[in-house]
């Protein structure tokens, strides 16, 4: 762990002396809750109807995977025709798309980014990398199997899938989350302890808290 | 004068009409935009379904009392505006609580929901947020002195401080409005306007490229959503500011649609044709061309 995240002793500019933990002090880290949908089924399908026509996905490009989603804003493509919209920051998107390979250090920050979205959350794994590895299947330093870290909704295959794919995918999507069964978030909060497990299985400089939001 | 009950329906009526009207404008003003760069855009009803979605997330998370009642002052500064401004001109429906100093009230509320804003992204912690309130108090302050001295000019012009003696004043004709009566205060509005609509070359508070989207960086659900709402209304609230001050007012809801529209369009049409200003640029660009512009129209009366 490093030096400034270990519980420590500071004196202040005023002579007045204070203990600071930050990783007690700096995050919230009570465990995840599962969410159930408590609603009427005709208002949850109402909602589910919503979530699945108004898909902000966190604009954070994991690999190589991240050029193929800039198409979709432009002209050409155009997916903010299909209620599909970029959000700069996790706490308003809904969906995160892992693009591509995801090294070990990128999960470190793709784990935080995950847990910081709001429940219903939804992840799509583009490209083979996600999958098995792909053409990283014996790299040291890249992960193999997405679904061991973060609960996976769909899966867009391909090396890399082009921007069309992507549209498709997005119109499965719809379908799942239409259905109900988008319920990566509460997948997540049951299984919590085995998806930390994983997680810190790879990660081996892990210096933030449990779950952290 | 007594207060009469029915008032408050007729005032939550003109709270529906303004909220699913600005709810449309916006994603066509949105779409509008798009055409510019050739995209189709986000379909008309765009904005209905991401109020749904966002009232509809299950989980929410807080940084406190502050983050709480950020999104609360802003839309009650929404409402609040909406509330005074005389929005239908000679309709007892649709006037809503507008009274002898309304105007000065109105200037107040413009500004109120940045300082509630500005209160509540502090408290979330997000340096991003920080920087964009930093940025947005300075702009639109700096923003709301042209639009003040042009407000002073129209008080003088017109010798009243109500909005409804104001909009009375310019009826009988398009020549009667404050826009050609007093050109260059209404020219220097116009810029304070551009100022505080949040669309470039002002919306370095926002800043989608650089500090992503500022002060509600924090915020999501039905915070955001409540922010949404109040996206849609103050504007609209805004602009009828406007309309009633320099462009004679509305005496029917389809004139008081095309009026806000295409004045809402105004800064719509500027932000797509211009960069970003620092802000630093902005409010030099305020000093040099908005001031003297007030201070012009305000010796002119």
């Amino acid at each position: 762990m490093k030096d400034e995240l270990k519980k420590r002793t500071i004196k202040g500019p005023d002579g007045f002396e204070f203990e600071v933990d930050p990783l007690h002090d700096y995050y919230c880290d009570a465990p995840p809750k599962v969410h159930p949908p408590v609603y009427v089924k005709i208002v949850e399908d109402l909602f589910n109807w919503a979530r699945s026509e108004s898909i902000w996905i966190l604009g954070f490009g994991t690999g190589c995977g991240a050029i193929e989603m800039r198409p979709l804003m432009t002209p050409r493509f155009d997916a903010y025709r299909y209620g599909v919209q970029w959000r700069p920051t996790p706490r308003q998107s809904n969906l995160f798309i892992i693009s591509g390979y995801l090294s070990v250090k990128t999960l470190k920050r793709v784990i935080r980014s995950y847990e910081q979205m709001q429940s219903p959350k939804y992840v799509i794994g583009l490209g083979s990398c996600t999958i098995n590895g792909g053409m990283y299947w014996d790299s040291y330093n890249t992960i193999k199997k997405l679904d061991e870290y973060l609960p996976v909704d769909l899966y867009i295959a391909g090396c890399m899938p082009r921007p069309e794919a992507l549209l498709k995918g997005f119109e499965d999507l719809k379908k799942i989350i239409r259905a109900g069964e988008g319920e990566g978030a509460n997948h997540y909060a049951e299984n919590f302890d085995w998806y930390k497990a994983n997680q810190k299985k790879v990660i081996n400089d892990w210096d933030m808290p449990d779950y952290n939001w | 004068m007594t207060f009469e009950w029915i008032k408050i329906l007729y005032a939550l009526l003109t709270l529906f009409i303004v909220i699913n009207y600005g709810l449309l404008m916006t994603a066509l003003v949105q779409k509008i935009g798009a055409r510019v760069g050739r995209r189709h855009g986000i379909p008309i009803y765009q904005n209905y379904i991401d109020l749904i979605k966002n009232y509809g997330l299950r989980s929410s998370i807080t940084h406190g009392y502050m983050f709480y009642l950020a999104p609360v002052f802003r839309l009650s500064g929404g409402v609040g505006l909406l509330m005074f401004v005389p929005v239908i001109y000679g309709s007892e429906m649709f006037s809503n609580f507008s009274f002898a100093g309304d105007l000065i009230l109105a200037l107040y509320f413009v500004f109120f929901g940045t300082l509630g804003m500005a209160l509540g992204a502090g408290e979330s912690g997000h340096p991003y947020a920080a920087i964009g309130i930093s940025r947005g108090l300075s702009q639109v302050t700096m923003a709301e002195l042209p639009f003040a001295l042009a407000v002073f000019a129209v008080a003088l012009q017109y010798q009243t401080m109500s909005m409804t003696e104001i909009v009375a004043a310019q009826q009988g004709g398009v020549m009667n409005w404050t826009l050609f009566t007093n050109p260059v205060s209404v020219a220097a509005a116009m810029i304070g306007f551009l100022g505080s609509m949040m669309r470039p070359p002002f919306d370095l508070v926002l800043a989608p490229q650089e500090i992503p989207i500022g002060p509600p960086t924090e915020y999501h659900s039905s915070y955001l959503a409540l922010m949404q709402t109040n996206r849609v209304i103050y504007p609209v609230a805004k602009v009828a500011i406007f309309m009633n001050l320099f462009f004679g007012g509305a005496v029917s809801w389809p004139e008081f649609f095309v009026k806000v529209f295409f004045i809402y369009l105004f800064s719509a049409f500027v932000g797509v044709v211009f960069p970003r200003f620092r802000v630093e640029q902005s409010i030099r660009w305020f000093m040099i061309w908005g001031v003297p512009l007030g201070i012009l129209g305000l010796v002119m009366v």
